[in-house]
């Protein structure tokens, strides 16, 4: 299984910074929508968001937006392996004893 | 499909956040109960996965994009609930640390984008169990067609959701969002079943381990009665 979450991370991680730089950047199905039906500038960031590290996927610090992007995606996929594993893991503590 | 803050009521963000929690709550109690120890590493990749394909935004027709959601993959691997939980991982990720879908509107994006689409998939998944022999193009045509169905059904979701927050009216929204979505569906039925088909050349027992093989042994209804 060690094997396997190396590769399968890896992969996650290719694709997050090779391929995240040149996604398309059309609107998406919803603010398309959203935007044809007047409601799109209801849309506001919360205030805890005004204050994430890197807003609209863009590494802070960064001046290159495409390696801002594949930065965002190298940390990004690395954060939820780290944060799915262990929320995983943590109502299994001690069962294993 | 992430809804950012301001598109819908706090009666909305509420409900929908009370019916994220009890998916993941749900999901905690599996994963404590569960006696797999691959379901870790393999919660943990799924969701960089899921990110990481979230981000690739593929075009659609009319100067649209649309993205993987990753819901059915995530089911054919670890089940509906367990599908809840990555999700939201990923959600929550999404909003806290990139600013996309709102904060208040995470509920509403755990249900549309994970819940309604692990629950659909899940179902479809069981019910083939049952009628279908199991083979390799039996679940990669119901992962296919769950993917679909849950880009579609999270799209009437998230129509819901806003209509009922009064932001737009039903009869407007639902129409759009779900146009817009049988495109993206497609798409999200090519990524999940090329995925898969990827990872049963690979790791075949990976897939599907939560479905039971046999079916579930019969149940006593009633016991003889002696003469």
């Amino acid at each position: 299984m060690r094997r396997f979450t190396i590769v399968a991370l890896a992969v996650a991680v290719v694709l997050a910074v090779a391929l995240s730089p040149f996604a398309a950047s059309a609107p998406d199905g919803l603010e398309k929508v959203a935007a044809e039906h007047g409601f799109a500038d209801r849309g506001r960031p919360a205030r805890v968001q005004e204050r994430a590290p890197a807003r609209d996927y863009a590494f802070p610090g960064v001046k290159d937006a495409r390696v801002a992007t594949a930065l965002a995606g190298l940390a990004g996929a690395l954060g939820v392996f780290a944060l799915g594993a262990s929320v995983a893991a943590v109502p299994r503590r001690g069962r294993a004893a | 499909m992430h809804i950012p803050d301001g598109f819908l009521s706090g009666e909305v963000s509420a409900g929908t956040a009370v019916v994220a929690a009890g998916a993941v709550g749900i999901a905690l109690h599996r994963a404590g109960s569960r006696l797999d120890d691959r379901l870790v590493p393999l919660l943990g990749v799924t969701g960089a996965f899921v990110f990481a394909a979230q981000m690739l935004n593929f075009p659609v027709a009319g100067g649209t994009s649309g993205h993987f959601l990753g819901a059915a993959l995530a089911t054919m691997l670890l089940g509906p609930w367990l599908a809840c939980l990555v999700l939201a991982v990923v959600l929550a990720t999404q909003s806290f640390v990139f600013a996309d879908g709102g904060v208040s509107a995470l509920g509403a994006n755990v249900v549309n984008m994970g819940v309604i689409g692990a629950l659909v998939t899940g179902g479809l998944m069981l019910a083939a169990r049952r009628v279908l022999p199991r083979r390799r193009g039996v679940l990669l045509a119901v992962a296919g067609a769950g993917a679909w169905l849950a880009v579609v059904a999270g799209a009437a979701g998230t129509a819901v959701c806003l209509a009922v927050s009064g932001t737009v009216a039903l009869g407007t929204v639902l129409p759009a969002m779900l146009a817009v979505h049988v495109a993206i569906g497609a798409g999200e039925a090519v990524i999940t079943v090329a995925a898969l088909s990827a990872l049963m050349a690979t790791r075949p027992d990976l897939i599907g381990a939560w479905a039971p093989r046999e079916p579930a042994p019969p149940r006593i209804v009633a016991l003889p009665q002696e003469a």
